[in-house]
C-alpha cells in the first residue's frame, strides 16, 4: 500500500488541498449566509467575524496552493511526451489522445480544469478582502453580503469542475 | 448602520471585485489568444514543463495584481456604486469562463 513520488504529489493535490478546499467551502457559505444583524448579537457578528476571516483568508490560501502544485507539479507529469515506444500509460496525455474513447478526456477535460481553476483562488482572495475590510458592515449591508456570497460560489464552482475532472482524468489515465 | 460601518468607502471593495474580473477575463483571452496565434503560445511558455498554460496564468495573476492596485489607489478613499461594480464583475468573470471553455476556444484554433 505505497505510492510513488508522483501518486503522493497528485493526491496531495487533489485530494488534501482541493478537496480541502471544496470541503471548507460549505462551513464558509453557512458563515456568510447567516452572517446578519438581526440574527446575531454584537458578541456574535464579532465572533464570527473573526472566524470568517481565518476561514475565507485559509482558503484563499488553500486554493493557490492548489493551481500552483497542479500547475507547475503534477501538470508537468501529465503532459511530458512520450518517446518512440514508450509505454504510454507513463504519459497520461499521450494515453488519452491514442484512444479515441478516451481522447475527449483531454481534449476538453484537462484543458477546461488547467484554465478554469485558476479562476477559484483570484475570486477567494476577493471574498477573503471583502470579509477581512468590511467585517461587521456585512453583517449590515445585504447587497454587500450577498456579492461576497455569488463570488464565493463562483470561487466554488471553479474549484469545483477542476476537481471532478481531475477525479475522472486520473480514474482513466493516473499519474503513475 | 453603525456610524463607523457607514463610514468605510466602498471603491475599494468595487477595485478587489472588478480586478477580480479582469484578471480571470485575461486568463480567458490568454487561453484564446494561445489557440489563435502559435506566436502568443509560444510566448506564453514561460515554463516549459508545464507549457504555455505558465504563461496564461502568470499573465492573469499580474494582470488582477496589478489593476487591483491601480483601482485600489484611484477609488481608495472613494464610495463607488457597488451594484455597479459586481455586474461589470459578473461579465468579465463570465466571459472568462466562456473564453476558458474548450469548445469555445477551440473555435479560434489555427488549422
Amino acid at each position: 500500500m505505497s505510492l510513488t513520488t508522483r501518486e503522493l504529489w497528485a493526491a496531495i493535490h487533489g485530494m488534501i488541498l482541493g478537496g480541502g478546499f471544496l470541503i471548507a467551502f460549505s462551513g464558509g457559505l453557512a458563515g456568510l449566509y447567516s452572517l446578519r444583524h438581526s440574527w446575531l448579537s454584537a458578541a456574535g457578528i464579532k465572533e464570527r467575524i473573526g472566524r470568517m476571516k481565518w476561514e475565507t483568508g485559509l482558503m484563499a490560501l488553500v486554493s493557490f496552493l492548489t493551481v500552483f502544485s497542479g500547475t507547475y507539479i503534477v501538470y508537468p507529469w501529465y503532459r511530458a511526451a512520450a518517446p518512440e515506444g514508450a509505454d504510454l500509460a507513463q504519459y497520461p496525455r499521450n494515453f488519452l489522445l491514442a484512444n479515441p474513447n478516451l481522447a475527449a478526456w483531454h481534449t476538453f477535460g484537462m484543458e477546461w480544469k488547467e484554465h478554469v481553476a485558476w479562476f477559484s483562488p483570484i475570486l477567494a482572495v476577493a471574498v477573503a478582502y471583502l470579509v477581512f475590510k468590511y467585517g461587521p458592515t456585512l453583517a449590515e449591508n445585504q447587497q454587500l453580503r450577498r456579492m461576497a456570497i455569488v463570488l464565493f460560489i463562483l470561487a466554488f464552482a471553479a474549484a469545483g469542475i477542476a476537481g471532478i475532472l481531475g477525479a475522472f482524468i486520473t480514474k482513466a489515465a493516473p499519474i503513475l | 448602520m453603525s456610524a463607523q460601518t457607514k463610514s468605510i468607502p466602498t471603491g475599494p471593495g468595487a477595485a478587489a471585485m472588478i480586478a477580480a474580473g479582469i484578471g480571470t477575463l485575461t486568463i480567458g483571452i490568454m487561453t484564446t489568444g494561445a489557440e489563435f496565434s502559435a506566436g502568443l503560445k509560444q510566448a506564453l511558455n514561460f515554463y516549459t514543463p508545464s507549457g504555455p498554460l505558465s504563461g496564461k496564468t502568470s499573465v492573469g495573476i499580474i494582470v488582477w495584481l496589478l489593476s487591483w492596485l491601480l483601482l485600489g489607489a484611484i477609488w481608495k478613499n472613494k464610495k463607488y456604486d457597488l451594484r455597479k461594480a459586481f455586474t461589470i464583475t459578473l461579465v468579465l468573470v463570465g466571459l472568462g469562463f466562456l473564453l476558458t471553455f474548450p469548445p469555445i476556444f477551440a473555435l479560434f484554433a489555427q488549422e
